[in-house]
């Protein structure tokens, strides 16, 4: 599949789910192209970095479910930032550790997971959907229930995989990628270079395949498909690149770098630096 | 025994202090993971971990467990680390954009939530920490600002939130100014050493509620030289304490 055609089976109002962690392999080809839709009003949810940022700034955002957006290198993800100030969006604000277990209950079909997280914080004052359960054993704890996450669709980036879905990280983190994938009802993804199934496992070990094919309905080739964000080993963050983004005013930002196609983008950057 | 030769060392900084002090965090807590944020918590964990605390894991910022001299010896992605908080076997130091008495920490937003004045980090892993494995706190520049009455946003739960909860501690508080605990009758945040050089009055003036000081507040420890040495030789020759804690 291309960009384009992923972006052509995703709607206004949907919940989307997006993979990586902060500024770290983010997949943002697919952003980029969802930035050229007009798809909007979405729920994003996310371990925020610039997919949350430009997202935001250009107003496609609905809701966000998010315990964090950061650019790591800047701490703070400015696009995000203004837009919470000036109220553009409404928010799920969760714990890291309520979040991933939100995916989990979502992959596997629960309605909610108890996690000792959350109770007695703000996240309860600030999601009162929230509700808490209390263990049926002796101990009697209470816990936060937090619900599944479950997303209509979900966007990934990895380092390779076949046509068939089986996608491989070569990096040191999963991060959650996976757990997006099998919690969505479509997942997408894309990869640095898509290869044979016998490529997959010739020089890396089996537990790299991190993505069942079971759980993608599209793959893309897309080369530097994670810039700006870091794509180890294939490539680290473009350093450089992300000040220009955090330091541009958007509608610079936008109408230099993503009025064309990723072509348009790559040459943009090019010449950029 | 370790024996110090060459030049004499100049006398500790209070950088240097800072780091002592983040370092003593991580003493008697055995084979746990260290999770130092900012810049001189990292410094004191590795010296924890070369001097009192030899049985520490040390991360490498990302997913690897390394030792002092960089060798992997372990993998530890996010997913693992996030399981391994729940466990318990950890011991975070975390940054705080606000504390308050009973050592509620907001590092999300200042303001109303639904619309903040300055939209900062998010509540990121802070009400998981804190029900789960000791944390403590790093503050490197005490002001009322940070030092506040109330946090706009709980995301480290203090005392007054905790309900007793089983495995919630604060250990310590560590700012340019001193070290803070909470052994209180009520929980409430009490000087507990000041570093050399600072007064009283500097910690009063630079919080906006009532510290518990008892009537002996001791000094900050004085490194040894074999701590000085480290620190400026081995673990930070680069100086990157000076960066968040200048002279």
């Amino acid at each position: 599949m291309t960009a384009d055609q992923v972006v052509s089976r995703l709607h206004s109002g949907m919940t989307l789910g997006i993979g990586g962690w902060g500024s770290r392999r983010k997949p943002m080809a697919l952003v980029r192209a969802l930035l050229r839709s007009d798809v909007t009003d979405l729920t994003v949810v996310s371990y925020g970095g610039p997919d949350v940022g430009m997202l935001a700034a250009a107003g496609r955002i609905r809701k966000l479910v998010a315990p964090f957006a950061t650019l790591d290198s800047i701490p703070l993800e400015p696009h995000f930032r203004a837009a919470r100030e000036r109220g553009a969006f409404d928010m799920m604000e969760v714990d890291e550790a309520m979040f991933m277990w939100g995916l989990h209950a979502a992959a596997n079909r629960l309605p909610f997971l108890p996690v000792r997280a959350g109770i007695g914080s703000d996240v309860m004052r600030v999601n009162p959907g929230l509700r808490t359960v209390t263990s049926p054993y002796d101990d009697g704890e209470t816990f936060v229930a937090m619900p599944a996450l479950r997303l209509d669709a979900a966007l990934v980036h990895v380092n390779r995989a076949d046509r068939l879905g089986n996608g491989q990280y070569l990096g040191p983190d999963p991060y959650f990628d996976d757990l997006f994938c099998e919690a969505a009802d479509a997942a997408y993804v894309s990869c640095e270079r898509v290869v044979d199934t016998a490529e997959l496992t010739k020089d890396a070990a089996p537990q790299s395949l991190l993505i069942k094919r079971h759980t993608v309905t599209g793959v893309v080739e897309a080369p530097n498909g994670a810039h700006f964000t870091s794509c180890a080993p294939d490539y680290g963050r473009d350093e450089a690149f992300q000040k220009t983004y955090a330091t541009t005013p958007w509608p610079q930002f936008a109408a230099r770098f993503l009025g064309g196609d990723e072509q348009a983008y790559r040459s943009a950057v090019g010449e950029g630096s | 025994m370790t024996e110090v030769t060459g030049t004499p060392f100049l006398p500790p900084t209070r950088a240097e202090y800072c780091v002592i002090a983040c370092a003593e965090a991580w003493r008697d807590a055995g084979e746990i993971l260290a999770s130092p944020m900012g810049l001189i918590p990292p410094v004191g964990a590795r010296l924890a971990r070369l001097t009192f605390s030899p049985e520490l894991l040390l991360t490498d910022g990302e997913a690897m467990l390394v030792r002092p001299d960089g060798t992997t010896e372990g993998w530890l992605p996010y997913r693992q680390h996030l399981a391994l908080v729940t466990g318990g076997r950890r011991h975070v130091m975390m940054g705080a954009s606000q504390i308050d008495r009973y050592g509620n920490q907001n590092i999300s937003c200042i303001g109303d939530w639904e619309r903040p004045k300055r939209q900062l980090l998010g509540v990121r892993g802070a009400p998981v920490n804190t029900l789960n494995n000791p944390t403590s706190y790093w503050i490197p520049r005490h002001s009322r600002r940070v030092f506040v009455e109330k946090v706009d946003l709980v995301c480290g739960v203090g005392y007054d939130h905790a309900g007793g909860a089983r495995y919630h501690r604060i250990p310590r508080v560590v700012s340019d100014l001193g070290v803070f605990d909470f052994a209180t009758p009520d929980h409430a945040m009490r000087l507990a050493s000041l570093h050399p050089g600072v007064t009283l009055k500097q910690v009063r003036e630079a919080t906006a509620f009532d510290l518990v000081v008892p009537d002996d507040v001791p000094p900050t420890r004085d490194p040894t030289a074999d701590e000085l040495r480290l620190i400026r030789e081995v673990i930070d020759p680069a100086n990157t304490r000076a960066r968040e804690v200048g002279a």
